[in-house]
């Protein structure tokens, strides 16, 4: 029995009163791609931060190849062997990948033959697995396809032998993900380990050939992937079965009450963000809006929810036009004629993190009856519509007086939602309904965003991830660099299709 | 001929007064390309100004006057290091404290020790720097364009103008051709990039602070044991604050923050040379007005009239490792 590559036992981390992670056992063995999967918050990301060495265990012991090692920082981690590539990418911006790769590991006071080493030796590997990249490129001008290669590259000139990916599909097209994927598998016939964190269930399936489940912050199973299935895992990570797909009524749709003519954008650095967009939405249906991350999603939601200003172009709500370059109306006069804004950020735009939860549910109506009267709030009213509205939402903790920013993601994600659709709005914006939140609580959320459509409301959907808008949208526009670059009806339509429109290719 | 010799001795004096702006640039390059904001480059040099006047008047010797200066700026390095690095505290706030405590203290041991608030007794020619006269001076001055350049300009400084400018490339040389220069930008640019590659960012932070205080103890000891022979109360005058400015529209960069030095000094150099200077047409320019100058050129330099000057990304963000 040869002993793992990488083996922990009883590992334990708290953050103040928050345990992380709590007795975890983990073996990994050689030359596999193990997955690791759970919701947000389940502890994954932590627990392989301290396999990285960048959080120390409370408690417990990290074999690599049947050794015990310490892991005091990364630099211990790296020599053992371990590379992680993480969500956020460790890359300093203005440098040059080749600076980035040899920083903390240049081998030489002053910079001279190691340099010239090092390049030569990077060059080999980009050539060995096909990677592409310019070594003197600077990071800023590279996609994020090419910024996590590099990432990959580095981990290798280290000397990686695990490599540790947290969540490396969540920005990329799927095109890329191809790629990725091609690469991983690749790097696994070298004989390399890769551990791979995520929370899609597909990536799983897909890729490994063992899983690990972890649900807050404990390790709920082992299995090998061939045989589970999406469904089991999905039950394993919220602790109920789950419904994976979206019910949905035949569309009736309905006139148009939502149409934007040629709409322009500018961002806060003056750059022209949204270029010339034109769309309707009807009563009763989805438009759903995919794209990679940055490209005008965000602007064309704020400009169409009174946040920002019109450039040229302009926008009308039943008809009546409501915002161009020389007046736009303003978040509240918009509520007013029945337009209601979920906004991407949620903890930035969306909550008051610091608020109780009750003052968040009736935040914007607060001013209203019978949530106060004469300019004073109505405390007892607004306990009891909390309480009932958290219980009509399945917000959890259930209880109105907890600060906001101590609920889970998803269950903010809740309280903004209740607030929004409470008034029955004919206009829905949307922007990223279900980031960092859980699979139980998505599924709820998409219900009721589907709810809303039956009712007849206009919804306006966006987010980058595929799945989401292909399960919910009744037509589909793509975004790239500012532009409407394709609209489909959601019948037969791929996500490779998607996936081309989206990387600007089609 | 009169003429040439005005501008020779416009060009001396322009490098002599940007020397402390250099020496305090050069520090604030190594604070904040690290990611430490500093603001308190004025205070440590008033205090290296009164350490150094202190220490070579009890020892006898500017060069020991010059190390306890270092020693001492280093402390104060340090000791924002320790506010503002280790328990995360503003950096801006922790500037401004050192720059307040820094007036009252000199103020305060002066006058405890010497009985005089804020001023320190006049040093002998053995306590302090003299200036330095190269070799062949006197005789090649009469040669012309390149006597004035030589024996007006090239010669007859103070050590720690010849040092400045020294510091320069070697500045450079280190940030930009190192492997400790390239680490010392990865941490001001994002210090979780350098974490991840296992380097300490906390350690990172205090080298960087460290070679800032004894540069800036340069600038200190020029101006009480070189170009004055003692120490007075606030002498430092807002140059701490003017480099800073100088580096920041010098964008964080070793050359160019030298060009904005030498840009300050001559303003000030010049200001010097204007006062009681009839102007035609204009006549008389106010003493104050020309004194105001230099700061009104950082005012209007730095509103963005040589475009915007971009900051290291993680600059005056403390390091929180652990969420």
């Amino acid at each position: 029995m040869v002993s793992p590559i990488l083996e922990l036992t009883d590992v334990n981390k708290s953050f103040g009163h928050v345990q992380a992670n709590k007795n975890i056992n983990l073996k990994i063995n050689k030359g596999t791609i193990h997955g690791i999967i759970g919701e947000n918050g389940a502890g994954k990301s932590t627990l392989m931060s301290i396999v990285f060495g960048l959080y120390q265990a409370n408690s417990g012991s990290i074999k690599i190849n049947g050794k015990e090692i310490n892991l005091r920082s990364p630099r211990d981690s790296i020599i053992n062997g371990i590379g992680m590539v993480h969500q956020h990418f460790m890359l300093v911006e203005n440098f040059t990948v080749l600076e980035n790769i040899i920083l903390g590991f240049e081998g030489e006071t002053v910079f001279g033959e190691k340099l010239q080493k090092a390049k030569e030796d990077l060059e080999k590997l980009c050539q060995t697995y096909n990677f592409n990249i310019d070594l003197d490129a600077t990071i800023s001008d590279l996609s994020v396809g090419f910024r996590q290669r590099v990432e990959i590259l580095k981990s290798l000139y280290r000397g990686a032998e695990i490599l540790i990916l947290d969540e490396p599909t969540g920005v990329l097209t799927p095109q890329e993900v191809d790629e990725l994927f091609k690469i991983l598998r690749s790097l696994k016939d070298e004989g390399k380990t890769i551990v791979l964190i995520t929370h899609k269930l597909i990536e799983i399936m897909d890729l490994t050939s063992e899983v690990s489940v972890m649900r807050q912050g404990e390790m709920v199973g082992h299995t090998k992937t061939e045989d589970t299935s999406k469904e089991q895992l999905a039950e394993m990570m919220v602790g109920r079965s789950v419904l994976l797909r979206v019910d949905k009524k035949e569309i009736k749709k309905g006139e148009t009450v939502f149409k934007v003519n040629n709409l322009s954008v500018k961002d806060d650095l003056d750059v022209t963000r949204v270029k010339d967009v034109n769309l309707e939405i009807c009563s009763g249906e989805i438009l759903g809006i995919a794209g990679v991350t940055g490209n005008g999603q965000t602007e064309l939601l704020e400009a169409l929810s009174g946040i920002r200003k019109v450039e040229s172009g302009s926008i009308e709500l039943f008809g009546e036009k409501i915002s161009d370059q020389n007046n736009f109306l303003n978040p509240r006069m918009l509520k007013e004629k029945g337009l209601a804004h979920v906004p991407e950020d949620r903890q930035r735009m969306g909550l008051i993190s610091d608020f109780k939860a009750h003052e968040n549910l009736i935040f914007g109506y607060h001013d209203q009856e019978p949530y106060s009267k004469s300019a004073i709030l109505n405390n007892k009213e607004i306990t009891e519509y909390s309480n009932k509205v958290m219980q009509e939402y399945d917000v959890r903790p259930n209880s109105p007086n907890l600060i906001t920013s101590n609920f889970s993601g998803g269950n903010q994600q809740k309280i903004i939602l209740s607030r929004e659709l409470n008034e029955n709005p004919k206009v829905l914006l949307v922007g990223q309904p279900t980031r960092g939140v859980d699979i139980g609580a998505i599924e709820f959320i998409h219900q009721r965003l589907i709810d809303m459509r039956d009712k007849g409301a206009a919804i306006l959907l966006a987010s980058v991830e595929l799945d989401e808008i292909l399960s919910l949208s009744d037509r589909i526009i793509v975004m790239f660099d500012g532009k409407i670059v394709g609209e489909k009806e959601n019948k037969n339509v791929t996500d490779r299709e998607l996936g081309l429109l989206m990387a600007g290719v089609a | 001929m009169e003429f040439l010799s005005d501008i020779a001795s416009l060009i001396n004096s322009t490098l002599r007064i940007s020397t402390p702006l250099v020496f305090a640039a050069m520090a604030g390059i190594f604070a904040e390309r690290s990611g430490v904001i500093d603001f308190s480059l004025e205070g440590k040099m008033l205090m290296a100004a009164f350490v150094a006047a202190v220490g070579s008047y009890y020892l006898g010797n500017p060069w020991l006057g010059l190390l306890l200066a270092i020693i001492v700026c280093v402390c104060l390095s340090m000791l924002h290091g320790f506010a503002s690095v280790t328990h995360k505290g503003d950096q801006v706030v922790s500037c401004v404290a050192i720059n307040i405590l820094i007036i009252g203290l000199t103020t305060a041991l002066a006058a405890a020790w010497f009985g005089q608030a804020g001023l320190t007794p006049t040093l002998n020619e053995e306590q302090r720097f003299l200036e330095i006269h190269l070799p062949f001076a006197d005789s090649v001055r009469d040669i012309p364009i390149i006597g004035t350049l030589y024996s007006d300009i090239l010669s007859g400084h103070y050590v720690f103008v010849y040092l400045a400018y020294l510091s320069v490339p070697i500045v450079f040389w280190i940030v930009f051709k190192t492997s400790f220069g390239l680490r010392l930008r990865a941490v001001g640019e994002n210090p979780s990039a350098v974490d991840t590659a296992g380097i300490n960012v906390f350690a990172m932070r205090y080298k960087a602070l460290a070679v800032n205080g004894v540069l800036i103890a340069f600038a200190g000891a020029h101006l009480s044991t070189a170009v004055n022979a003692n120490f007075f109360r606030e002498m430092s005058a807002g140059r701490g604050y003017l480099a800073l400015a100088a580096m920041i529209f010098g964008k964080w960069h070793p050359k160019t923050a030298l060009i904005a030095c030498l840009l300050f000094g001559f303003t000030d150099a010049l200001q010097i040379r204007l006062q009681g200077v009839e102007l035609p047409a204009i006549g008389e320019i106010p003493v104050q007005l020309i004194q105001a100058l230099p700061y009104i050129l950082t005012v209007v330099l730095l509103a963005g009239f040589v475009g915007k000057a971009i900051a290291p990304n993680a600059i005056g963000q403390p390091y929180i490792k652990e969420r």
